[in-house]
């Protein structure tokens, strides 16, 4: 079972994100950065699957220098290779740029093994699309089980289970797959000391656009499909009213709702 | 005028309110062709009728729906080769998003998604107004290339009655083979709450670890307002509430008109989830759970004695 999972390096989301004020995009030097969470279920729920039987994951991402940290610590809890796309013209790309690059690298690092699975997080935790993973499944020409909170791989398929808001479903397709998980599939394992320690001496392969047999014009920001034209900082709220209950705080409640014509 | 295509969401042919608000917005930027997918048609043109649908291209085949959102789209792609439209509106949830992303691809176009607000743009094209990092941050952006694609938040349009023809026209369409790849093998309906939907709901009351599993006063508050019910994250891992009403990062993000905070610290996890609602209270009984500093009114207290007595009371209030 050869997997490759997709993951993402994002500033952190307790921290103050901000944008560059010089090109409107996401600042990603001036704030601490991090796997993304919900990469890690997917990590986890492709470490799973190896260890039931036997194979390989591979963990790709496309970002700047600090975006190693991201494949590191997938590689400390467990992944055997580690792939990072690193461009200066990528900056500013948008989702189907970075689908784009993305593509093309699973297509060179399977070219001789190919892969029975793409795993990927529902959603980045900073720009919180959620469309690459069904861009990228466009690209490869691959069907795309999305929004997984459980996974089973059987001789040759992939079937997830779906808490959606109408109902629950199973699906399955046929692999190879693009399978996207939730937070709801798996606990993420902490790297061991041992994970750590191994994770030095495991392979990271870095790869520039011209590795990929693409154009600089075809990804950055001048590439975009879509366009910032500005951004504010939502101004702050004003101070609220707080009363301690002292055997009326429900009845204060309904009035202050009652005030503010909810009822 | 040119068509802007909008992506009908409906179950059996009961057409949502994001649909309203997507057509509504359609008519600042064209004539809206509705795309109707499925059956139950017969009930739903009145609405789409109501709303501004001059048209609705309808496919009926049950091989679009069996298969999760690769047919459609592909139809939505032949439908831009054929109508050339000025933009394509879809709602902003999981399966919409997902059409959009592989339209985008096939379509070579633009896309913004969960956008709030939706207008021309200066010298053509489509602006977008979007809310980011947890509602900290407002962008206006412009698409730039190809057909304009968009999928928009609920409650980011007040819907405006405009009574049109909502002409239907069956299309030609079956799905490609690879489109088939992928289906759906078991569907097990949830039980309807009877409350509305989470994401739709003008007002919202959710409870966390306070409730130590207890929704019933938070239920019996949500009642008594004809609101939706949320769960805080550390209410959905502890098995209270089901994940799919859980407010936060890694679950919904809504922006009702009145939040109600019950038993949650609000943690950034959560508030990314709700922290643009216009007006947000807040029950909780430690005085310094970080959710105080979010709130236009809060109680320090215990919300199994505080939330009953403002049910009582606003029931009383409602007569």
């Amino acid at each position: 079972m050869n997997i490759v999972v997709c993951v993402k390096y994002v500033p952190d989301a307790q921290a103050d994100r901000t944008f560059n004020a010089s090109d409107n995009t996401t600042d990603r030097e001036n704030v601490d950065g991090l796997l993304s969470e919900l990469d890690e279920y997917a990590v986890e729920a492709a470490l799973k699957i190896v260890e039931a039987g036997e194979g390989e994951v591979t963990v790709l991402t496309v970002g700047p220098d600090q975006a190693a940290d991201a494949i590191k610590k997938a590689l400390q809890m467990g992944a055997h290779k580690g792939v990072h796309v690193k461009d200066d013209a990528i900056h500013g790309s948008d989702a189907p740029a970075t689908s784009l690059v993305l593509a093309e690298a699973i297509k060179k690092l399977t070219a001789d093994s190919p892969a029975d699975l793409v795993i990927t997080g529902m959603a980045s935790t900073d720009g919180t699309m959620g469309v690459v993973p069904a861009m990228l499944a466009e690209r490869l020409g691959l069907p795309a089980v999305t929004y997984a909170a459980e996974l089973t791989v059987d001789g040759g398929t992939a079937t997830i289970r779906r808490d959606g808001d109408v109902s629950t479903q199973t699906i399955e397709a046929t692999l190879p797959a693009l399978v996207s998980v939730t937070d709801q599939i798996n606990e993420p394992r902490y790297p061991s000391f041992k994970g750590i320690m191994a994770a030095k001496k495991k392979p990271v392969e870095q790869l520039s656009l011209a590795d990929l047999g693409l154009d600089a014009a075809q990804v950055g920001l001048d590439a975009s499909w879509t366009k910032v034209d500005s951004f504010a900082a939502r101004p702050p709220r004003a101070q609220g009213t707080i009363v301690t209950d002292e055997g009326d705080g429900g009845e204060k409640l309904a009035a202050f709702l009652a005030e503010r014509k909810f009822i | 005028m040119a068509e802007v295509l909008v992506l009908v969401d409906h179950v059996d042919g009961k057409v949502r309110k994001t649909t309203s608000e997507l057509l509504t917005i359609a008519r600042r930027l064209g004539e809206p062709s509705a795309v109707f997918i499925g059956s139950g048609f017969d009930a739903a043109k009145e609405t789409l009728a109501k709303f501004g649908a001059a048209k609705v291209y309808r496919v009926e085949s049950p091989d679009v729906l069996g298969h999760l959102i690769a047919p459609q789209a592909e139809l939505l792609a032949q439908l831009v080769g054929s109508a050339s439209p000025a933009a394509v509106l879809i709602p902003s949830n999981a399966e919409g998003k997902e059409i959009a992303a592989r339209l985008a691809i096939k379509t070579e176009s633009g896309l913004i998604t969960d956008a709030v607000d939706v207008k021309p743009g200066e010298g053509g094209g489509v602006a977008t107004t979007q809310s980011v990092f947890a509602g900290s941050y407002t962008v206006e952006a412009t698409i730039t290339k190809g057909t304009p694609i968009v999928t928009v938040k609920p409650n980011s349009a007040a819907p405006e009655e405009a009574p049109a023809a909502a002409a239907d026209e069956v299309v030609d369409f079956a799905p490609s083979e690879a489109a088939k790849s992928a289906r759906i093998t078991e569907s097990k309906e949830k039980q309807a709450t009877g409350r509305p939907e989470l994401t739709e709901a003008a007002i919202v009351v959710s409870g966390g670890r306070g409730t130590s599993g207890d929704f019933a006063p938070v239920e019996a508050l949500a009642d008594s307002l004809g609101a939706a019910v949320g769960a805080s994250r550390a209410a959905v891992d502890a098995g209270w509430y089901p994940h799919t009403s859980q407010v936060g990062q890694t679950g919904k993000q809504v922006s009702p008109q009145l939040y109600v905070a019950c038993g949650i610290s609000g943690a950034i996890q959560h508030r990314a989830g709700m922290q643009t609602s216009k007006t947000i209270v807040a029950v909780n009984k430690d005085n310094e759970a970080p959710i105080f500093e979010l709130v236009d009114f809060g109680v320090v207290g215990d919300l199994f004695k505080v939330l009953p007595q403002a049910t009582e009371a606003i029931k009383a209030a409602k007569g």
